[in-house]
């Protein structure tokens, strides 16, 4: 018994478990956000975490990449426990993050050259990614001379020309429109689907996370968020993010996981209401 | 560029009718008597007189050079300082907090009262004034070093610091860039300071510059001479300024201009 529980870990890229979240407010007491976590990303494997606004999704993935420390509980990266930042972690934010003094190319050649590559070698790598990405013409430009997409997918650029073993992904297509967001997704299912990392994505959109991910898991509304329910998705790859939200498996799931969410968003809107 | 013309030629016509009513407001008598007397208000011909007169002397070189190196001294040591004093508050939250109250009583006295004691400490040479100007240029820089790092993006940084970065590597590709874009967002108003700082220095005694020259003019109710100094040093200060806007684009880059952001 032991043994396989070991061995699970050390498999898994992540392993949170029983992970409790508290902030200290400023007029005294404190808030519990997260309440017993516990969740496992197999190596190579997408996991989407959905919940109501407010409920602890982007607490959980700070936990994962070291950014904060849990008040309770464990966390292990590849089986052993984290000790500070999670440098086998990359991490897109939901908000702009590039570094807005910097082009689109050095924004991408920074990682590399941070862990001391020289910019000669490290310049023709970032140029390589932007070109993957689909913005070689683009190296030049600041971030504020790039539309919201073309940003993001600079950061997407920037964070996987470092070749991370994990991907930490927090509403990252949040605030883009419809139509972009479709095509990151797909550009993201492509980029993933050469080197499977492990990803972990945070998302408000049940439709992205089902299309995009192995496993959905479903966050109830906070304080004291609980993860209520873990859904495999088994839609087949490659998959084109409109192609497969026409498949009838997907609106079955969907249908599935929308109904304990439902619930949870309504929760969730009565407590922001009564705050 | 059709507009651009136009708005020259308006800015011009602006200029031509303050003159042209200054000229005759001061030489024709209307209604029998001059509204403006020559002598308090003097006239357009004998200021351009005086202004041409000094240029052509070569008189004027030696004061605009003067009051050009007070500036620059009091611009770059202001400079330094408020970088250095800004950059180690906000990193030091507990050096800043004790002095604090000190750092507000400071910039809260008005300047000019310092003055004269630069003039005792340092002499009526050049450096009584680059004193009076550092402590103007200085605060302005030092505010907004120290918001420049206090204030950068907690998302930018989190950013760095899951991409590696050390304390130094922050230090160099956050913190600084950050620092720097906040004090080249204030360069207008810190170099004008440093001008106020050199000018009103000679004002309150001096052996030369712009203001010296004004002052002599002052003294022996010269109002031409008054007029033509404040021209002078007026023309001195927007070419300083332009010189600044020029630094300003080519270091600010990265930035949108205003009006052009994207959310």
């Amino acid at each position: 018994m032991t043994s396989l529980t070991t061995q699970r870990t050390a498999t898994s890229a992540v392993a949170l478990s029983e992970v409790d979240v508290a902030f200290r407010l400023a007029q005294g007491g404190t808030y519990r956000a997260v309440e017993r976590a516990t969740l496992d990303v197999a190596n190579g494997e997408f996991v989407a975490i959905v919940g109501p606004t407010g409920c602890g999704k982007s607490t959980l993935l700070n936990i994962a990449a070291g950014l904060l420390t849990p008040f309770a509980g464990q966390v292990a990266i590849f089986g052993a426990p984290l000790d500070g930042l999670n440098h086998q972690a990359g991490y897109l934010f939901q908000a702009d993050a590039l570094f807005p003094w910097k082009t689109a190319l050095e924004n991408v050649a920074i990682g590399p050259e941070t862990a001391g590559m020289a910019p000669s070698e490290a310049r023709p790598r970032a140029q390589e990614w932007l070109k993957r990405v689909g913005l070689g013409a683009f190296a030049d430009r600041y971030p504020h001379m790039l539309s919201g997409g073309q940003r993001k997918r600079v950061g997407l650029a920037q964070v996987l020309i470092r070749d991370p073993k994990i991907l930490l992904m927090d509403e990252p297509f949040g605030p883009l429109d419809a139509q972009t967001r479709q095509i990151m997704g797909n550009l993201l299912l492509d980029l993933w689907s050469a080197d499977r990392k492990a990803v972990l994505f945070v998302t408000h959109d049940l439709e992205e996370a089902i299309a995009l991910s192995d496993r959905v898991v479903i966050m109830s509304a906070g304080p004291s968020a609980r993860i209520i329910g873990d859904w495999r998705v088994s839609l087949p790859r490659p998959r084109d993010i409109s192609e497969v939200k026409l498949d009838p498996a997907f609106h079955e799931l969907h249908r599935d996981i929308w109904h304990k969410l439902k619930a949870e968003v309504v929760k969730g809107y009565a407590q922001t209401e009564g705050a | 560029m059709k507009s651009r013309v136009t708005l020259l030629t308006l800015q011009v016509l602006v200029a031509v009718v303050a003159i042209a009513l200054w000229h005759v407001l001061t030489t024709y008598p209307i209604f029998g008597k001059v509204l403006l007397p020559p002598f308090f208000f003097s006239n357009p011909v004998d200021v351009g007189k005086q202004v041409v007169d000094w240029f052509a002397s070569g008189v004027i070189w030696k004061h605009l050079w003067v009051t050009l190196l007070e500036s620059i001294l009091a611009f770059v040591i202001g400079s330094i300082g408020g970088v250095l004093v800004g950059f180690w508050f906000a990193r030091q939250p507990r050096t800043a907090a004790v002095f604090d109250p000190y750092v507000k009583m400071a910039n809260a006295l008005p300047r000019v009262v310092l003055a004269p004691i630069f003039t005792l400490w340092l002499g009526l040479g050049i450096w009584s004034k680059v004193a009076l100007g550092v402590t103007l240029v200085f605060f302005i820089v030092f505010f907004n070093v120290y918001q420049g790092v206090k204030e950068v993006s907690p998302t930018v940084l989190a950013n760095a610091r899951m991409l590696g970065m050390n304390e130094r590597q922050l230090m160099r590709h956050v913190y600084w860039p950050s620092a720097l874009s906040w004090m080249f967002s204030s360069l207008h108003t810190s170099v004008g300071f440093a001008v106020v700082g050199a000018v009103v220095g000679e004002y309150l005694g001096a052996a030369a510059g712009l203001d010296y020259l004004i002052q002599q003019a002052e003294g022996v109710f010269d109002v031409a001479g008054v007029f033509a100094g404040m021209f002078v040093l007026a023309a001195f200060v927007i070419v300083i300024d332009l010189l600044v806007t020029v630094v300003e684009k080519r270091l600010l880059v990265w930035r949108p201009a205003v009006g052009e952001g994207r959310p």
